[in-house]
């Protein structure tokens, strides 16, 4: 089934390409920076939250997306999307933290936080929606 | 709920394309309608019975 490009949707695509684009530039700086010994004292925390601002403002693009959207169906696929992305980043990130708490794994998450488990999620809500609604949604 | 979309789509020989571009919406949204995976919201239901010109209960009625 083709994907449904509204208006709403390309925004969202522009907007999703923009901050991904800031968020490696700023990654990369950040890591370059603290790889070598580059940034120390106050500064070093700004650096450190910076490359999290862009993640932040995909939180906020895929908000606007649902507010945007006048295709109602359409906006209900991404609202499922959604509650499945966090049902799946709370279960993941709930189990992670029992087994880390009874040390059976290791401490820290290896980059792999929240953020990505929710995006992961995203893409499980793409595939509930295919198998129930017939179609996967424009998200992810 | 049940939908006569299809049939009278038919009888007006209108693709689902059609009626998804009169009615401004994804045709995705016509066909979840259609097979009756998604029930309309009352406005959207209003704006089905308003393209089609017959009334809502023409079109949907209760399983």
């Amino acid at each position: 089934m083709a994907v449904c490009w509204t208006s709403a949707a390309k925004r969202y695509t522009r907007r999703l390409a923009v901050l991904m684009t800031v968020y490696l530039i700023l990654l990369f700086i950040a890591v370059w920076l603290f790889r070598h010994d580059q940034v120390s004292g106050p500064l070093a925390w700004p650096l450190a939250i910076a490359p999290a601002l862009p993640v932040i403002g995909v939180f906020w693009a895929v908000m606007r997306f649902i507010v945007e959207e006048k295709d109602e169906f359409i906006r209900m696929l991404i609202v499922r999307q959604c509650l499945v992305a966090t049902g799946f980043c709370l279960t993941v990130m709930t189990i992670w933290e029992f087994l880390q708490n009874f040390e059976l794994v290791a401490q820290g998450n290896g980059g792999f936080g929240a953020a990505f488990f929710w995006f992961m999620g995203l893409g499980v809500g793409a595939i509930y929606n295919k198998i129930t609604m017939g179609t996967a949604g424009t998200l992810a | 709920m049940k939908n006569r979309l299809k049939v009278l789509r038919a009888e007006r020989d209108w693709s689902q394309q059609d009626l998804a571009t009169a009615l401004e919406v994804s045709r995705q949204s016509v066909n979840a309608i259609e097979t009756g995976r998604y029930d309309p919201s009352l406005p959207l239901a209003f704006r089905i019975a308003d393209v089609f010109g017959l009334a809502i209960e023409e079109i949907f009625q209760r399983d």
